[in-house]
């Protein structure tokens, strides 16, 4: 006899467990499908929504998708969990709880004080209950501010990763890609490289380059290295300069296993960058990535659908209060998100969750060539995001990213939101571009030379200058 | 047009250290047009890779009269293939029976993948070279050409060939900058469910802008004899390259 049952227009649909209730009530996507656990029909994933509309969100912290006793990501959650802030909302059904989030009684702090009692399955349960509109209109509310040489995430800002990637990390290419960005305003959520090796030394010498620019040029942002975290450890070991910790992070723990993690290793790491204490306005050291899909590609799904299992990432993100987490939501490919559509609504939950959860989100707005997606659909993603309150996206040169190979956000997409949402980057870098000349005082971006001509002296930035 | 000074001598300082498109200018907050046009035409060539199909003939032309066998995985069509990579791991089942004969040391599988302009420009290429650099050391079988593929079907067919040794030629997922970039996996003892781990990895070949068809079929050759001493191929291979899993169309 099957545990969740609800009849609906003379049709009885039957659910074995949680995980197939919620795999059913997710709007459609190929990485479910591909998995084997999608809706078989468009009625029966309406069925599914109707019944968990019903549902306490208590049964979340008794019935566990992924067992407790296999899965240090469960005992984090359900360790961690904060009975006193839960207490507000326990008398909710996941539908009550939508209404809860969009009702105008529902303010940010309230928001922000329920934050320690939600679990990624609640946040996953409601996000399936909400249209597209609903995930922006609640994570608008919600302002999660971090801080390490300047402060990401205040309401009215939006910052941006300036990603100068290049195919062989040649060192005059990626300051030649930095200094665009720069001249574009980009880069005070962090200047960070994804290398194109795990070559240690080539790497010390990129984390040398970036921090002779950022003290170079007196730049009040952070870089990054986005190396593994085994890699980032020994380089602090070694005296690199590091800012922060990135890591790539999953929602079990055999996908976090196939990403070289674990939670111990994670504290290890969040404690030594820690004890580094370089950041000047506050100490939030950790960058992780994260991205729907990601425990189906490594076979450790337990059959839950990749929106839930990515909603259990942010709560091992949780733990270490990151200055940043990103979804880089569309650069998995199609058979996880196959089009402009399923990529849209991947990031609207994300961000929309990852906020609830108590994170600053950013979004990689992104595609891979395979997939069914152009720049048209960046744009659609780019502004609901920017409407919704996303902390930051990307900024890559031309949007083309030369070493990964997929197309991102480009310095222009952030200059446009910034335009038409009239967002600002992070104060103090805000202050620096108009110190610098790159922007007037109203924060219209200016004629580079100003700026060319002051910072022409900086070895690391070559001859680049003129 | 855009308001940044000097932007033509900009570009030119800039673009001597790197191929990303920097100081493209801009007008107010926007991209301008020619830049535009050049991203959508990049975009477009990626696009028309994806879904070119391996025209007839198009390999077995440069093949020199080597004898070939045309197979199909279990995808029948592009889209199916790029929503079901499992489906592109196994061959549909009657083209398993065709390769039982083909008793071969070394198959080589000349595939599709995310790329079919790639393998129709430097598949047939790399394989007559491979073929005069090997062909007194190993029994080379009839070259496969394989459509809807993934890197892993090779698996299936070495194993129905009863090959010691898979090499796949296959291409990779295009990107803005290069629509026509071959990679060859190489695995020991293929057989269906080997790992990722346990494959050699030559990517970015592509004359005359990557590697060039000589250095890969050096390379390719290299690796074959170090495998067969040691008897297999991946991490396990001293001194191999790890494969990056992300990298390919697995």
């Amino acid at each position: 006899m099957s545990a969740y049952r609800i009849d609906l227009a003379g049709t009885r649909y039957s659910f074995d467990n949680l995980a197939e209730v919620m795999a059913c009530a997710s709007p459609a996507r190929s990485g479910d499908a591909l998995a084997g656990i999608a809706a078989a029909s468009a009625q029966q994933r309406v069925a599914a929504r109707w019944l968990l509309a019903d549902l306490p969100l208590g049964l979340f912290l008794e019935d566990q998708l992924v067992p407790y006793e296999q899965d240090e990501v469960t005992r984090l959650i359900i360790d961690s969990h904060d009975r006193d802030a839960f207490a507000a909302i326990a008398h909710l059904t996941v539908g009550a709880c939508r209404e809860w989030l969009l009702d105008d009684a529902t303010d940010g702090a309230a928001l922000a004080s329920a934050a320690g009692g939600i679990t990624p399955e609640m946040a996953a349960a409601v996000s399936k209950l909400m249209r597209n509109q609903d995930l922006v209109i609640a994570a608008r509310k919600i302002e999660n501010i971090t801080r390490f040489r300047n402060t990401i995430g205040l309401r009215g800002r939006l910052s941006t990763r300036l990603q100068p990637n290049h195919p062989t990390d040649d060192p005059q290419g990626v300051a030649a890609s930095i200094l665009d960005g720069l001249l574009m305003g980009s880069g005070d959520a962090v200047i960070g490289i994804n290398p194109a090796t795990d070559d240690l030394p080539t790497i010390a010498r990129l984390l040398t380059l970036l921090d002779d620019l950022r003290m170079g040029m007196d730049m009040p942002t952070q870089t990054c290295v986005l190396t593994h975290v085994t890699n980032t450890l020994a380089l602090i070991g070694a005296g690199a300069p590091v800012d922060l910790c990135f890591q790539s992070i999953a929602g079990t723990q055999a996908a976090n296993r196939g990403f070289g993690i674990s939670l111990a290793l994670l504290d290890e790491a969040h404690a030594a960058t820690q004890a580094l204490a370089r950041g000047t306005v506050g100490q939030n050291v950790m960058y992780f990535e994260t991205g729907q899909g990601s425990c189906l590609s490594s076979n450790a799904h337990h059959g839950v659908d990749q929106q839930t299992l990515e909603c259990r990432a942010y709560a091992v993100a949780r733990r270490y209060s990151p200055l940043l987490v990103n979804s880089v939501v569309g650069f998995i490919g199609p058979e996880y998100l196959y089009d402009g559509k399923q990529i849209l609504r991947a990031a609207l939950e994300d961000h929309f969750c990852g906020k609830l959860l108590g994170l600053p989100m950013g979004l990689d707005i992104c595609y891979t060539n395979h997939a069914e997606a152009d720049q048209d659909d960046m744009d659609t993603i780019a502004t609901m995001l920017g409407v919704a309150g996303v902390s930051f996206i990307m900024g890559v040169p031309g949007a083309d990213d030369v070493m990964l190979g997929y197309q991102s956000t480009s310095f222009h997409d952030a200059l446009y939101l910034r335009s038409v949402l009239g967002l600002a980057p992070a104060p103090e870098f805000a202050a620096w571009l108009e110190r610098m000349g790159l922007t007037d005082p109203g924060g219209k971006l200016l004629r580079g030379d100003p700026f060319m001509a002051s910072v022409r002296g900086v070895p690391a930035l070559g001859g680049l200058c003129g | 047009m855009a308001d940044l000074p000097d932007i033509t001598p900009l570009r030119q300082r800039l673009s001597a250290f790197t191929n990303a498109r920097v100081a493209i200018g801009r007008v107010g907050s926007s991209v301008p047009t020619g830049a535009m046009l050049e991203f959508q035409l990049a975009h477009a060539r990626a696009r028309d890779a994806v879904h070119d199909a391996l025209a007839p003939g198009a390999v077995e032309q440069g093949l020199a009269g080597w004898p070939s066998i045309s197979v199909h995985s279990a995808a029948p069509d592009r889209a199916t293939y790029l929503l079901r990579p499992d489906l592109g791991r196994q061959l549909q089942p009657e083209d398993a029976a065709s390769l039982q004969m083909d008793q071969a040391q070394l198959a080589i599988v000349i595939a599709d993948g995310l790329s079919a302009t790639a393998t129709m420009a430097h598949g047939a290429a790399l394989a007559m070279a491979m073929v005069e650099r090997l062909r007194h050391d190993w029994r080379i079988g009839p070259m496969v050409i394989a459509h809807q593929a993934r890197v892993a079907l090779g698996d299936e067919i070495g194993e129905a060939m009863d090959a010691q040794m898979v090499v796949v030629l296959i291409g990779e997922r295009p990107g803005l900058s290069a629509a026509d970039s071959l990679s060859a996996y190489l695995t020991w003892a293929p057989r269906r469910g080997r790992l990722d781990s346990e494959r050699n990895c030559i990517s970015n070949i592509r004359p005359p802008h990557g590697r060039s068809i000589a250095e890969a079929a050096d390379e390719i050759a290299r690796i074959l004899s170090r495998a067969r001493a040691a008897q297999c191929t991946g991490v396990a291979l001293a001194g191999g390259e790890a494969l990056a899993a992300e990298e390919g169309p697995d």
